[in-house]
């Protein structure tokens, strides 16, 4: 490798819809491309059973797994489209479904919590650059306004190589945003794509 | 699959089903909210009765429920009327023509899933300039029928939504903030004709009420 050279900057982002209705795709999958090319990134859309086995992922410098519809779990019989996530070495961000699927190809099992609309989490760390425009406790963190639309999550508590950075507190607290230790591998619970659009930006350009 | 449609009469929610049915689903029934709260934050109110005729013009079947409009009741009265679209028409989903409002769209999220429906937002964040374009491009004939945003007023009344509309109000949105689409409430529209319509509806009469910035228009159909 070159010294100096950003290795990242031939290459292309890949959009990942995991949704089984198409209509879906323009509720989930749409306003991330919108943001994209407000950015003028260059990218590419796959529906997640157009990956092909062994496909090259290295050709991508940054992957985007989005959310689908809260009764849409159609991807769960498919879950070995996903096994490249274990060996990925790339920027990888999973959003809802997508964060879901990064636990659940990491041996986690999926649990039920339903949570609809607009809410305030803290946040312990700054995480992919998101700023709080609200109340700052310097126990618990920034406390940032985050879109919620899911009924399951994953404790990602329980895996040793990811950190919470934010945790809805609850009997169990339920993983808002979480980052493997070694690898710029995240997930949100939450849709960036409504109140945080800066997170994605700033993802794409890590 | 089968759907209800969430439908206002005005130009976001007849885009959806439009958008619903060129993506192969049925547009089993129609659903609208008769508010008497004039200042409803989550339904359409102008002109509203006249759904009837847009319907009879899309050979949809309309179910219409009335509600006084308070907060909590409006949400039991759409719930209500979603539930007999369930139980009449065997929907399987909801299409709304929610475009940034997470108000509404987190209020029909949690009805559909307390009903273990699907629901479809496909304007959800989608450009506003982007859907009046496509609006115009797709030979939709849509007028305003409320405003109640300043500097809006009777003047905008049975305005054409078409591309002076909008180099009109990409100026009052750089100066005012006013959204393109209407998104915050400060229009309504009526739509006259569109690709759902066999035919379009002519505007026979009409009736202004309010003051300042604050004006709706109710229709007279033939």
């Amino acid at each position: 490798m070159e010294k100096g050279v950003n290795h990242k900057m031939n290459k292309i982002i890949l959009v990942i819809s995991v949704c089984k209705e198409k209509l879906h795709e323009l509720e989930f999958v749409r306003p991330i491309e919108f943001i994209l090319n407000s950015e003028n990134k260059k990218f590419e859309t796959k529906h997640y059973l157009e990956i092909l086995d062994g496909e090259n992922f290295n050709s991508y410098s940054h992957v985007i797994v989005c959310g689908t519809s809260l009764k849409d779990f159609s991807y769960l019989e498919r879950l070995d489209k996903f096994s490249w996530i274990k060996d990925f070495g790339g920027s990888l961000l999973g959003i809802c479904a997508g964060m879901q699927i990064i636990g659940l190809v990491n041996g986690c099992k999926l649990e039920n919590y339903l949570q609809i609309g607009l809410s305030l989490e803290y946040f312990n760390k700054t995480f992919l650059g998101l700023e709080s425009f609200g109340e700052k406790n310097s126990l618990e963190g920034e406390q940032i306004q985050i879109y919620s639309l899911h009924n399951k999550y994953i404790d990602f508590n329980n895996l040793d190589n990811f950190e919470v950075y934010c945790a809805t507190k609850c009997k169990i607290p339920i993983p808002q945003a979480v980052k493997h230790k070694e690898k710029e591998i995240y997930g949100v619970l939450f849709h960036p794509e409504v109140r945080n659009k800066e997170l994605i930006i700033n993802f794409i350009n890590l | 699959m089968k759907l209800g449609v969430l439908f206002s009469g005005g130009k976001d929610s007849t885009y959806a089903a439009l958008l619903a049915k060129e993506y192969g689903h049925e547009l089993s029934c129609l659903i609208s909210i008769f508010s008497k709260n004039k200042d409803s934050f989550m339904f359409h109110t102008p002109s509203i009765s006249k759904v009837s005729k847009q319907a009879e013009v899309m050979k949809i079947p309309l179910i219409i429920q009335e509600t006084y409009g308070e907060e909590n009741l409006e949400l039991l009265d759409l719930k209500k009327a979603i539930k007999k679209a369930v139980k009449e028409y065997a929907i399987e989903g909801i299409v709304s023509g929610a475009v940034e409002s997470v108000y509404q769209a987190s209020r029909v999220q949690r009805i559909c899933n307390e009903l273990g429906i699907e629901c479809f937002n496909p304007l959800w964040l989608k450009n506003s300039e982007e859907i009046i374009l496509e609006l115009i491009e797709k030979g939709f004939e849509s007028i305003v029928t409320g405003v109640a945003a300043y500097p809006l007023d009777k003047s905008f009344l049975g305005r054409k939504i078409n591309k002076i509309f909008l180099d009109e109000f990409r100026e009052l949105n750089k100066k005012y903030r006013i959204s393109i689409t209407g998104e915050g409430g400060e229009f309504e529209s009526f739509v006259l004709d569109c690709p759902l319509f066999e035919k379009p509806l002519i505007l026979k009469d009409f009736e202004d009420s309010g003051e300042k910035n604050n004006w709706r228009r109710e229709l007279t159909i033939k």
